[in-house]
């Protein structure tokens, strides 16, 4: 199944939750929407499952008009961050109910609604529960469940609205594993919305970065980390040093220093200088781009990192390798290895 | 403990001790003569089921109440939801008055109603009304938290599994809200069942058609007939202990499925 969202826009007052979207997204594709609360994720997930209508835009399933059909009719299997499991049923009758309510015509017998059931609890490796309330399950436990319960369905498209968001980072860890086996096994397409950006690289096969209701960025998780399309994909994906930096008559300014660093093709104007912090290469004195003075040290596993105050006035830090030790008060220069400048202040 | 023993006792099962061997002043015999007396037996009639009657109605239009009061916004929603208390807080003489004054052949209420030949006050119909009036809080307060505790989501996903509105309403809120609302209902029939101050002004109290139980004790009190008033007590005494038991197992049954948060 393909779903084609175009131009969609999403008002909830006067806030702009979605602000002209468009995406498009391949059939067995598991893909996570990324970004800060409020940049309109879930409003677009919500939107693609039915249950919440955008102001204007398209959304299609496979070419038709899902816009046309209610939450119930769009056949979307769809998994909420704090789980919505049935209370007052159990394990076995949550991942049962969508198989019971339906129409007469199609439902299927007893006896293969039990078989289904127990296949799908197999499937989430939780079988042992099936006589379990909810109330006697753990975060991680109910979320399979809520899994199991969407699937049961045999749900055209898999939505999933932060699903570990209220579990714990252990858990959290493994169940993102998990998740993406289970996508493989399954192979049904899939949309996860997430603020973790670890999330999103280790689990999707491609990540749609958003903010303020629109998209900045889709691409692979090594395209997104790699190169960012703008600032703010630099910014929110991965640690990023940020400088605010001048461009004007073919060089760069840091305050009143000018960078040794290439300018060609950049717009003049004020900009934003991003680097990595493992790509700010630590040299001595006078041998780089940048000037400055060790603050503090770290030691950090693999790295040491360094608080570092720039002879421009800025204090940043960098992540560099424990073969040269780092001592507070060094004085220091240094290259970055790679770095990307954006336009705008 | 000791203390809360000793304050429980003088508080409560001393005086229903004193009840039940006042009764005990009586052969089998004549408590079952006083029992089964046309004038207790309608008594008792028209208190109970009047009392089911009411609750009824209350679990009906209370679950319709709780539910505006937290699914939806509206102005003067915090008004409404004050409203809810008064019934509580009114003195039950003030609320019979009010009722009388309304339901009135001349009554705002009353003259409508009687053009169209229904007559409330000084009917089974009035105390029904009273009933109603004092009872409906207790549904609204029952079932009001737990109301907000059930998160709409659960809704959507039954939704979005394929359940119809219907299918949602029947298969998972009903279920969710029933201990609430059965204990609503066993708490809105008890306090009916007991109400004196507001049902005898609107009432009538004719014997054996508008006369309730409670007010029947009191006039056998005031007859000096006390060993009939006890049997009459003992006999409202039972059915409410049976009624606060099985609301007790009702909230025992809604713990064991729902956890506390």
């Amino acid at each position: 199944m393909t779903i084609e969202v175009k131009n969609l826009v999403k008002k909830f007052g006067s806030f702009r939750a979605l602000d002209g979207v468009d995406l498009k997204v391949n059939d067995g594709e598991l893909l996570a929407l990324l970004g800060p609360s409020g940049s309109g994720k879930t409003t677009l997930l919500r939107i693609i499952a039915g249950l919440d209508w955008p102001d204007t835009g398209e959304v299609g399933f496979n070419g038709e008009d899902a816009l046309a059909q209610g939450a119930r009719e769009r056949h979307v299997g769809f998994v909420f961050q704090h789980y919505a499991l049935f209370r007052h049923m159990t394990v076995f009758e949550n991942v049962a109910f969508g198989l019971r309510v339906q129409p007469r015509a199609v439902r299927k017998d007893e006896a293969t609604i039990r078989a289904r059931v127990k296949e799908l609890l197999d499937l989430v490796q939780l079988d042992w529960l099936s006589d379990r309330y909810p109330s006697q399950l753990s975060g991680g436990q109910r979320q399979r469940i809520a899994l199991a319960r969407a699937l049961a369905i045999e749900p055209r498209i898999l939505l999933l609205d932060e699903p570990f968001g209220a579990l714990d980072a252990k858990v959290r860890k493994e169940l993102r594993r998990w998740l993406r086996s289970l996508h493989h096994e399954i192979n049904v397409t899939s949309i996860f919305v997430t603020h973790d950006q670890e999330e999103a690289l280790e689990v999707a096969n491609r990540v749609v970065v958003m903010d303020k209701g629109r998209i900045e960025q889709i691409g692979s998780p090594d395209d997104v980390y790699e190169t960012p399309a703008t600032a703010f994909v630099h910014g929110f994906i991965g640690e990023s040093i940020e400088l605010p930096v001048q461009v004007e008559g073919g060089v760069i300014m840091l305050g009143d220093r000018s960078l040794n660093l290439a300018a060609d093709g950049l717009v003049p104007g004020a900009s934003k200088l991003f680097v990595r912090r493992h790509d700010m290469l630590v040299g001595p004195s006078g041998s780089g781009a940048f000037e400055g003075a060790v603050r503090h040290v770290r030691n950090f596993g693999p790295v040491q990192r360094a608080e570092v105050a720039l002879s421009g006035g800025e204090t940043i830090e960098i992540d560099a390798p424990r073969d040269r030790e780092l001592r507070a008060g060094d004085t220091i220069g240094l290259n970055p290895r790679r770095y990307r400048i954006f336009a705008g202040a | 403990m000791g203390l809360t023993l000793t304050w429980l006792s003088i508080i409560i099962l001393i005086p229903l001790a004193g009840l039940f061997l006042k009764s005990l002043e009586l052969s089998p015999e004549q408590f079952w003569n006083i029992l089964s007396s046309r004038r207790t037996l309608n008594a008792l009639r028209v208190s109970f089921g009047l009392a089911f009657a009411a609750a009824c109605v209350n679990l009906v239009m209370g679950s319709i109440i709780v539910w505006a009061l937290v699914r939806y916004r509206f102005p003067g929603r915090r008004i409404f939801d004050a409203i809810v208390d008064v019934p509580f807080a009114l003195p039950t003489a003030v609320a019979g008055v009010a009722l009388t004054a309304l339901f009135a052949e001349k009554g705002w209420l009353g003259a409508p109603l009687a053009a169209l030949g229904i007559k409330v006050a000084f009917t089974p119909v009035g105390i029904f009304v009273a009933m109603i009036f004092i009872g409906i809080p207790f549904v609204v307060r029952t079932v009001q938290p737990v109301l907000q505790d059930l998160d709409p989501e659960i809704e959507e996903a039954a939704g979005s599994l394929g359940a119809s509105r219907w299918q949602t309403i029947i298969r998972v809120i009903l279920p969710s809200l029933a201990p609430a609302l059965l204990t609503g209902l066993a708490l809105a029939f008890a306090r009916a069942v007991g109400e004196y101050g507001s049902v005898i002004f609107i009432a009538g109290n004719l014997p054996n058609v508008s006369e309730i139980a409670p007010l029947l004790i009191v006039i056998r009190l005031s007859e000096f007939r006390y060993a009939d008033a006890t049997a009459i007590a003992v006999v409202m005494l039972v059915v409410s202990f049976v009624i606060i038991f099985a609301v007790n197992r009702l909230q025992r049954w809604a713990q064991s499925r729902i956890p506390a948060r």
